[in-house]
C-alpha cells in the first residue's frame, strides 16, 4: 500500500517536472508566497495603515514603491494585502469545492429523485450570474471581512464542480469494482469513501485550482467596485481607492499599477496551473500546442 | 416531461428566485434602506433628528411601501417585479429605475455586443488554425499569448490601456463614451467620437477575451479533425482552404455559437467593472454610482436585471439548439 502511494507520487512528481506549464506557474505562485513571507521581515507592514507615512511620495529609496495620497506605503500595502487575497481565493476554493463535490458525489451515486433536486438546483444556479447575487449580498451586509467574502463567493460558485463530479460519479458507479464492493455488503457511505473518492480526487483538485482563480476573480471584482472588506488593505480595495482618489490621472501610477501587477500574476499563475492540471486529468489535450 | 416545458419552468424558477432574493436578502441585514440614507445624512451633520424629520421619514416610508407588513410587500414586490416595475431610484427620487436602465442600455450593449462578436469571429478562426496541421508556425507562437491573457481581468488590463494611451500618450479620451459637452445627435462627427471613446474600452475586452474563444475552437477543432468527413474531403481533393472553412471550421462553430449566445446574454453583466474603469454610462456605471449613493432599489434592480438577460438568452439558446442539433431533443 505505502509502496504504491510512494511510487504514485513520484510519477506526479516526475510528470509535474515535464510540465514546463506547471513549473511556471507554480513559480509564479511561489514569488507570492515569498512576498507575504518574507516582506514583513524587511519592511515595517504598520506602514500599511493610513497616514503612516508622507503622503503621495513617489518610488524612492525609502518607499521604494512610493505611497498612496491616503499616507499608505504601497510596499507594506502590498506585503499585507497579497496574502489576504490567496487566503480569501484559498478559502473560497475549499469551501466551493467540498460543498460542490459532495452535492456532485450524492446526486451521482444516488440517482433518482435526490439527483433530480440536486442537479436541478445546479442547473438552476448555474445560469444566474454570480456577480448580481453578490452585489445584493454585499450592498446589504454593512461591514465586510475577507473570510466573510469568501464564503458568500464559496456558496455562490460550487455549481461547475458539482456538475462535474456527479458525471463522473455516474459511470464510476457502474464499474465492476463499485459492484463487487456493494454485493460484498460494503455500506453506502464506505463505498462513496473508499471506493468512488479516490477516482475524483484529480478532479476535484483541478476544480479546486478553478474555484480559487474564480473566487479571486469575483472577489477582487467587487472590491473594486468598493464592496469588499474596508479595514483591511486587499489588493482590489487599493485598486478602488486609487480609482475613487483618480490617481490614474493625477500621475499616481505606483498607486495602482503595483496591485495590477501582483493580480496578473496570481491569475496567469492559476491558469498555467489549472491548465496543466487539466490536461494531466484529459491526457488527450496534451501536446496540441 | 419534455425537454421543452423543462426548460420554461427552470427559466421560471430562475426569474422567482431572482425576484425572491432581491427582496430578501436587503430585508435580511439591519435597519431599511430609508434608514440608511438617514445614517448617511447624520454622517454628514445634514440630519436634525426632529419631529418634522419624523414625518418626512415616515411619509418615505409609506411612500416605498415599508410600512406594509412583511407578505404584503413581497407580494406587491413580485408584482410589481413581473411587471418590471423596478420601483423610484432614491437618490434621483423622481425617476424610476427602469427608465434609468433602459436610457443605460444602449451603451452597455452597443460596447460589449460589438467587442465579444469581434473577439468571436477572431478567436475562432485563430483557435481552428491551431487545430489546424498545416499551420505556418507564427501562429502557433502567438495566440498561446493570448490564451494566458485570457486569465488577466480585463478592467485590470483597461487600467494599464487608459494610462498609456490616454493619459501618458494622451492619443485617447479619458474615458466617457462622447466628450463632454456635445449633445448626442446622429451626425457623422459625433459618431466618430463615439467611436473614439469606444476603441479602449473595446481593446481591453478584446485582448482578454480572444484566447478564450481560441480555447474552446482548438478543443472542438480537434474532435472536428478526426472525423470521417474530413478524411473524405480531403480523399476527394478538395482544396485546403474549401477543407478548412467548409467542413471543419463550419462544424466545429456550432458548439461555439451556443457559447457566443450565452456570452452575450451576460453583456450587461459583463460589462460593469469595464465601465468603472472608463467612466462609460452603461449599466455598470449606472449600478457603480448606485452603490456609491447606497441607492438600494437601484442596485437590486440592476442585479434583478442582469440575472433578467442571462435567464433569457439561456432560455432562447436552449429553445434553438434542438433546431440546429436534433440529438439534442430527448
Amino acid at each position: 500500500m505505502l509502496a504504491t502511494t510512494m511510487r504514485r507520487a513520484k510519477a506526479v512528481i516526475l510528470y509535474m517536472l515535464r510540465t514546463p506549464k506547471l513549473l511556471l506557474g507554480m513559480a509564479l505562485l511561489a514569488s507570492l508566497l515569498l512576498l507575504s513571507a518574507v516582506g514583513p521581515l524587511f519592511v515595517d507592514i504598520d506602514d500599511s495603515r493610513s497616514i503612516s507615512v508622507p503622503s503621495n511620495q513617489p518610488p524612492s529609496a525609502k518607499y521604494p514603491l512610493g505611497t498612496t495620497s491616503g499616507g499608505r506605503d504601497m510596499l507594506a500595502v502590498l506585503i499585507v494585502g497579497t496574502p489576504q487575497t490567496l487566503r480569501m481565493g484559498l478559502l473560497a476554493g475549499i469551501v466551493g469545492v467540498t460543498l460542490g463535490a459532495s452535492l456532485g458525489l450524492i446526486a451521482g451515486y444516488y440517482g433518482g429523485r435526490i439527483d433530480m433536486v440536486i442537479s436541478t438546483a445546479t442547473d438552476t444556479m448555474l445560469t444566474i450570474p454570480p456577480l448580481a447575487i453578490l452585489l445584493v449580498v454585499a450592498a446589504s451586509v454593512r461591514t465586510m471581512s475577507v473570510d466573510n467574502m469568501a464564503i458568500i463567493i464559496a456558496l455562490l460558485s460550487w455549481m461547475f464542480t458539482a456538475r462535474t463530479i456527479r458525471a463522473q460519479v455516474l459511470s464510476l458507479r457502474e464499474q465492476p469494482y463499485v459492484h463487487m464492493a456493494r454485493l460484498a455488503g460494503l455500506r453506502d457511505i464506505r463505498i462513496i469513501f473508499e471506493e468512488i473518492m479516490p477516482n475524483i480526487l484529480p478532479i476535484a483538485a483541478a476544480s479546486f485550482v478553478g474555484a480559487t482563480s474564480g473566487a479571486v476573480l469575483a472577489g477582487i471584482g467587487l472590491e473594486v467596485l468598493g464592496l469588499g472588506p474596508q479595514r483591511t488593505p486587499t489588493l482590489g480595495m487599493t485598486i478602488y481607492w486609487a480609482q475613487l482618489y483618480s490617481a490614474l490621472i493625477r500621475g499616481l501610477w505606483w498607486w495602482w499599477l503595483p496591485p495590477i501587477i501582483v493580480l496578473i500574476v496570481l491569475f496567469v499563475g492559476l491558469f498555467l496551473v489549472s491548465a496543466a492540471m487539466d490536461e494531466f486529468v484529459n491526457p488527450r489535450l496534451r501536446r496540441q500546442g | 416531461m419534455s425537454y421543452l416545458s423543462r426548460r420554461i419552468i427552470m427559466f421560471g424558477i430562475v426569474v422567482l428566485l431572482a425576484a425572491t432574493a432581491n427582496f430578501a436578502i436587503p430585508r435580511m441585514a439591519p435597519g431599511d434602506p430609508i434608514g440608511a440614507v438617514l445614517e448617511e445624512l447624520r454622517a454628514r451633520g445634514a440630519s436634525t433628528g426632529g419631529a418634522a424629520e419624523q414625518e418626512i421619514v415616515a411619509a418615505y416610508r409609506a411612500r416605498f411601501g415599508l410600512d406594509q407588513p412583511v407578505f404584503t410587500q413581497y407580494i406587491r414586490f413580485l408584482v410589481n417585479t413581473l411587471r418590471f416595475d423596478l420601483g423610484y431610484s432614491i437618490s434621483y427620487y423622481p425617476q424610476k429605475v427602469e427608465s434609468a436602465l433602459l436610457r443605460a442600455l444602449p451603451w452597455t450593449v452597443g460596447l460589449l455586443a460589438i467587442s465579444t462578436v469581434i473577439s468571436f469571429a477572431f478567436g475562432s478562426f485563430f483557435g481552428a488554425l491551431m487545430a489546424w496541421p498545416r499551420t505556418p508556425a507564427a501562429v502557433n507562437r502567438f495566440v498561446p499569448f493570448f490564451m494566458v491573457l485570457s486569465a488577466v481581468p480585463y478592467y485590470l488590463l483597461g487600467l494599464i490601456l487608459v494610462y498609456l494611451f490616454a493619459f501618458v500618450m494622451r492619443l485617447l479620451p479619458l474615458g466617457g463614451a462622447y466628450s463632454s459637452g456635445t449633445i448626442p445627435t446622429l451626425d457623422i462627427d459625433f459618431l466618430l467620437d463615439v467611436i473614439r471613446h469606444g476603441i479602449l474600452p473595446a481593446l481591453s475586452i478584446l485582448l482578454t477575451s480572444v484566447g478564450f474563444w481560441a480555447l474552446g475552437m482548438r478543443g472542438t477543432m480537434v474532435t472536428v479533425l478526426g472525423e470521417d468527413y474530413l478524411t473524405l474531403a480531403e480523399a476527394k481533393g478538395l482544396s485546403d482552404r474549401r477543407v478548412f472553412f467548409g467542413y471543419a471550421m463550419r462544424n466545429a462553430l456550432l458548439p461555439q455559437v451556443t457559447s457566443l449566445a450565452i456570452a452575450l446574454g451576460t453583456v450587461a453583466s459583463g460589462s460593469v467593472l469595464v465601465e468603472v474603469v472608463f467612466a462609460y454610462p452603461g449599466v455598470g456605471w449606472l449600478l457603480y454610482n448606485a452603490l456609491r449613493s447606497s441607492d438600494y432599489y437601484m442596485v437590486q434592480g440592476v442585479a434583478f436585471f442582469l440575472i433578467l438577460t442571462v435567464a433569457v438568452s439561456v432560455l432562447v439558446v436552449d429553445l434553438i439548439y434542438p433546431l440546429l442539433d436534433p440529438r439534442i431533443e430527448r
